[in-house]
């Protein structure tokens, strides 16, 4: 682990590491028999980073950034009953993710410049890689303000807001209980798996003692597109998904339908400027899905497996027509297709941010794969954007024979820190 | 419940007259489509304008052709081979949208046929002389096709009547049993009676509104409806533990609620029978619906019955997945004289997997019935799961193969 290497389009952490060097060699000098001075300063950092995510801002990152190759996304259970504690493990974390997304260790000593007879402050396999467009995003769940039995936990529940419910039991929801909630989310998204295991890692190696991790998947193949000059990217199911997603620059569509504004909810005005998180891991029966004839595909997908056109003709991004009709009178999309049923005009005009990912968990034991999406959503209003549109979904899609939800939480995200601030202060401290 | 609204049994058979080609022999075209590598099918393009039906070639040699429509025209459009009278149907493609492209494969035997475009879905359409000359491919057997088909047809609407007949009556005992307060007794019936749905479910399945009613789980039902049917008195039949419970105490049905949903589920088996029996049913059904009727089955048994997800309280799954594969191979047979014609090596490959699949399920009879699904070990589960898996890959082949 000594040199540097060069890294294209990118940062190297090394490189960072040594442009902050100034402040490791104070610290070193606090320690009786140092383990000697930093190494050689390289310089100061690459300020046009091709693949640094500004962490600081009005909203969070991870949201409207376009969306990464990969993911990894866990919640946590806070084992303490202290205020306070949460309040430092939320500070840590900030301080971490923040370093971690400039492409820096999670700690100020880094993975092999710390005192020789300590654990390193970060774990190292991130090393030589580059921030890969890291983003670190936090969310709150309901059983942080208030319990299973109703109890005020941190003395947040009247802060809580009133859109953060369990969300209910849809028909065929099939949860496993351990992968269901979570007091704390973090999502981690990059371009490298092992970055994005990385930030996870250390986050969760912060929280010892306070908090544990409750639940976590891996993704990888982003399954929408989150800017316009992304392109929509494919399913397992093997269709083009987030064809009318909303992008980051369609900010008229963002200020509707996922920041949460001034104003919505006078109780949690802490989250004005945040949004909701809705997490669902869906599995996908795949291998009965293969078995059906392209026809039966497309019908229950309602676009075509090829170019993503809407069954009523044109292009991907042709609006669907659900008033044309074919030969036999009846509408050339299955109203009780996924476009069909999931589109605006059938759910009073909600529209979600999608984010999520394909996973492949091994397989189930019986020879077929546990494999499927990972559904991340950010939306202004569960209540009105998605409980609604899953019902109808569940109850109706067609596509939902070959569907399971297996994994579910709901998460209220706070709006992005400023520089100095934790994710989530003005909750704690307004 | 499952297959809630079975899309594979609504779906419209495709080109089932691609069968009932012609005769004739006509010397090789100029413009013939070329046979793809190693003997494949020959390919034509064919685009659809708003008043063109334009073609890459106005011959092919006989086997299997694929036309494959491009519509770049501004309404929806259908193409058509048709004989060379211009009027029977040997193939036919509907409802390709604006924009889209479709594909037609056809087993074409030597003839003189009409190629048609129908922008707009109107007229007689577009139509171009299309000959098929003759390659010496064996574009498969004399003519006794249709008349197996419609034979396959009769004898598979007979076996869904009559399994409703039976449905009705091992019903009516059932609840009998269930309302008296017999428990012993309807626990009895229960599997045993059900056996006569699970044969036929893509047929319930495709009445949507009926399946819910009658073989709804509880996780199918959405928050703040009600729950009615099999699985309502299966759940008071073998009352859970308040752990299986969401953690709390089972409540079980007072008289008065078996007897009103004792008779729900009666009456609705009676709508179900009536419905099957009605002129109509009989029309709706095609070689094509059967044939994916079968592989539905398999899929219900492949999702829910292999992983014990349908009857989480009797455990009596097994029992249903035996009647998921006797109607899956009910319907096979039903087609098995026109699929032992069109690809005799599928045929083979599904009688030996039905046969293996059976046997392998008959270790786990247990007196006159099955054993708990419970009791399976994992290897046991595997080597189901395996054996349907190897059924049900070829399985859904059939439809292809019985219309193409």
């Amino acid at each position: 682990m000594t040199t540097d290497p060069a890294v294209e389009g990118g940062v190297s952490r090394r490189s960072l590491l040594g442009a902050g060097g100034v402040g490791l060699a104070a610290l070193a000098a606090g320690f009786a028999g140092g383990f000697g001075t930093a190494k050689a300063v390289s310089g100061p950092p690459e300020p046009t980073a091709t693949d640094v995510v500004p962490f600081h801002g009005t909203h969070q990152a991870g949201i409207v950034t376009p969306a990464q190759d990969r993911l990894h996304f866990a919640t946590f259970d806070l084992t303490t009953t202290s205020r306070d504690d949460v309040v430092a493990l939320l500070q840590a974390w900030t301080a971490a993710a923040e370093r971690m997304t400039r492409g820096l260790p999670a700690g100020e000593l880094g993975p092999d410049d710390g005192p020789y007879e300590a654990p390193p402050d970060d774990t190292g396999e991130a090393q030589d890689l580059t921030a890969a467009n890291l983003t670190i995003t936090f969310g709150f769940g309901r059983s942080l303000f208030t319990d299973a039995h109703g109890t005020d936990r941190f003395g947040l529940a009247a802060r809580r807001p009133a859109a953060l419910q369990d969300l209910p039991h849809f028909p065929g929801d099939m949860l496993e209980d351990a992968r269901v909630g979570g007091d704390l989310a973090v999502q981690a998204c990059a371009d490298d798996p092992q970055v994005a295991v990385h930030a996870i890692r250390n986050l969760a190696r912060l929280a010892f003692g306070t908090a544990q991790v409750r639940w976590s998947q891996l993704g990888y193949g982003r399954t929408s597109r989150t800017s316009s000059a992304q392109a929509t990217p494919r399913n397992l199911f093997g269709f083009k998904d987030g064809t009318a997603n909303i992008v980051a620059e369609d900010a008229k569509a963002l200020a509707e339908h996922v920041w949460v504004a001034p104003g919505d909810d006078p109780a949690a005005a802490w989250l004005a400027g945040g949004s909701y998180l809705v997490a669902r891991r869906i599995r996908m029966i795949i291998e009965t899905w293969d078995r059906g004839s392209l026809h039966e595909q497309e019908t229950n997908v309602g676009r075509t497996k090829g170019s993503g056109a809407p069954l009523s003709g044109g292009k991907e991004t042709t609006e669907p027509d659900f008033a044309r009709s074919g030969s036999d009178g009846k509408p050339l999309i299955d109203p009780r297709s996924h476009v069909a049923l999931a589109h605006p005009s059938r759910n009073g005009g909600a529209r979600l941010l999608r984010r999520g990912y394909n996973y492949t968990d091994g397989s189930d034991g019986l020879g077929h794969l546990d494999a499927g999406l990972f559904f991340l959503a950010f939306v202004r209003d569960p209540g009105t954007q998605y409980v609604p549109m899953q019902t109808a979904l569940a109850s109706n899609d067609l596509m939902s024979e070959y569907l399971r939800h297996t994994g579910s939480g709901l998460f209220a995200v706070p709006p992005g820190p400023r520089p100095g601030e934790y994710v989530g202060q003005a909750l704690f401290e307004a | 419940m499952p297959r809630k609204y079975s899309p594979t049994f609504v779906l419209p058979a495709l080109g089932l007259a691609a069968l009932l080609a012609t005769a004739g022999c006509t010397p090789n075209d100029p413009a013939a489509a070329s046979t793809g590598k190693d003997g494949g099918p020959s390919t034509v393009t064919v685009t659809s304008t708003a008043d063109k039906c334009t073609l890459s070639a106005t011959s092919a040699p006989s086997g299997n052709v694929v036309f494959q429509v491009s519509n770049t025209g501004d309404d929806v459009t259908e193409f058509y081979l048709l004989a060379a009278d211009g009027k029977r149907i040997v193939g036919e493609i509907e409802n390709i949208g604006p924009g889209l492209e479709r594909r037609l494969v056809v087993t074409a035997k030597p003839g003189t046929y009409r190629a048609a475009c129908k922008p707009g879905m109107v007229g007689d359409g577009i139509q171009t002389a299309f000959t098929v000359t003759d390659s010496g491919a064996d574009t498969s057997p004399t003519g006794s096709e249709a008349d197996q088909l419609a034979t396959a047809t009769a004898s598979y609407v007979g076996y869904v009547r009559d399994q409703t007949d039976q449905l009705v009556t091992a019903t009516q005992q059932f609840v009998a049993a269930y309302e008296a307060g017999d428990d012993a007794q309807a626990r009895a019936l229960y599997p045993s009676a059900r056996v006569h749905y699970e044969r036929i479910e893509p047929v319930a399945e495709s009445f949507g509104d009926l399946d819910p009613r009658l073989d709804a789980r509880q996780a199918d039902v959405e928050q703040g409806q009600t729950w009615s049917g099999w699985h309502l008195l299966e759940k008071d039949l073998w009352a859970p533990q308040p752990a299986a419970n969401g953690g709390t105490a089972y409540t079980a049905l007072t008289p008065a609620q078996r007897t009103q949903f004792g008779d729900q589920l009666v009456a609705d088996t009676q709508d179900l029978h009536t419905r099957v029996h009605a002129e109509d049913f009989a029309t709706s059904l095609d070689a094509a619906t059967i044939a994916n009727g079968s592989k539905g089955l398999l899929d219900e048994v492949a999702t829910r019955k292999v992983s014990g997800e349908e009857e989480i309280w009797s455990h009596t799954d097994l029992s249903d997945f035996q009647a998921n594969v006797e109607g899956a191979q009910v319907a096979f047979e039903d087609l098995q004289d026109v699929v032992h014609a069109k690809d005799p090596q599928l045929e083979q490959q599904l009688v030996t997997r039905f046969k293996d699949l059976t046997a392998l399920l008959a270790a786990h009879q247990h007196g006159s019935g099955w054993v708990s699904y419970t009791t399976l070990t994992q290897d046991q589960v595997k080597a189901l799961s395996a054996a349907v898996d190897a059924l049900s890959e070829p399985l859904s082949r059939l439809a292809s193969a019985v219309v193409l």
